[in-house]
């Protein structure tokens, strides 16, 4: 019964985390804040896999979108500003449509999830997955993997050559 | 009992945030944190339909193929950003209107 308790307790915590701090990347005025809402964001859904049983997904989330896709966007928001520039204000426009139009899919979407009846097995997971996603990977979902690989290999090089600097 | 649904409510919250930040926002690097967002709660779902629904890992195998992709798309996107700033010198999007005629 404690536990229970707990473990709601627990929950509850990292769902707040995670919508609060997208709140703030979506409503703070200052590019930076945005950054470290996103920074918290990820940490919440993080929290969300570890409690979901997915330990492995919970670890590459921290290391790819803490360490590498926030750390891209830091480098956007710096490269794309005045050094000097430290308030870095983003400017909103056609507030009031976009909150309608958010409501309303908010709106939408939650009362689907929440009147239907999904079909509910609750069987547990392997514990822990990583083996046994590892095992995924190199036998039902070999061909899958081997395209994302190509791709992100593609997408690095496109993006590489995007950005350099034609030569005088 | 945390159950399906308290996850799924917390995914469309995020969604719609993310929708928000998408439509609201002027700076481009603030609308590509929206589209995060967005990625972010599509994960929530897939994980979560794979520990209530299905009780294999295909869920999970799917949010890692997002995670990847989301990766490939940043890194495009923020090409796109820098080089658009080398261009017009802004990256206010409301300011990016050198196609209209």
């Amino acid at each position: 019964m404690d536990m229970n308790i707990l473990s709601v307790v627990i929950f509850y915590f990292f769902a707040a985390l995670t919508i609060v701090s997208a709140g703030i990347v979506v409503f703070a005025r200052s590019l930076i804040y945005s950054a470290f809402g996103l920074l918290f964001t990820f940490f919440g859904v993080a929290g969300l896999y570890v409690y979901l049983g997915a330990d492995f997904l919970a670890a590459t989330q921290m290391m790819i979108y803490v360490g590498g896709i926030l750390i891209l966007l830091l480098f956007g928001v710096m490269l794309t500003h005045k050094l000097y520039d430290l308030n870095l204000k983003s400017e909103t426009f056609q507030f009031i449509p976009a909150l309608l139009i958010a409501l309303s899919v908010f709106v939408t979407l939650a009362g689907v999830a929440i009147r239907t009846t999904w079909h509910n097995h609750a069987q547990r997971l392997p514990n822990p997955t990583t083996a046994e996603i590892g095992q995924l990977f190199m036998r039902d979902y070999i061909l899958p993997f081997e395209v994302a690989s190509v791709l992100l290999l593609v997408a690095l090089i496109g993006a590489a050559m995007l950005v350099r600097r034609k030569p005088q | 009992m945390i159950g399906l649904g308290h996850y799924l409510v917390v995914s469309m919250a995020l969604f719609s945030l993310g929708i928000m930040g998408v439509l609201t926002r002027k700076n481009a690097v603030n609308v590509l944190m929206g589209i995060e967002l967005i990625l972010n709660s599509a994960n929530i779902n897939l994980v979560a339909f794979s520990r209530f629904s299905s009780g294999n890992l295909n869920g999970q195998i799917f949010a890692i193929f997002v995670i990847v992709i989301a990766a490939a798309e940043a890194a495009v996107a923020l090409a796109i950003v820098l080089s658009m700033y080398r261009l017009i010198k802004t990256v206010n999007l409301d300011q990016a209107d050198k196609l209209k005629g």
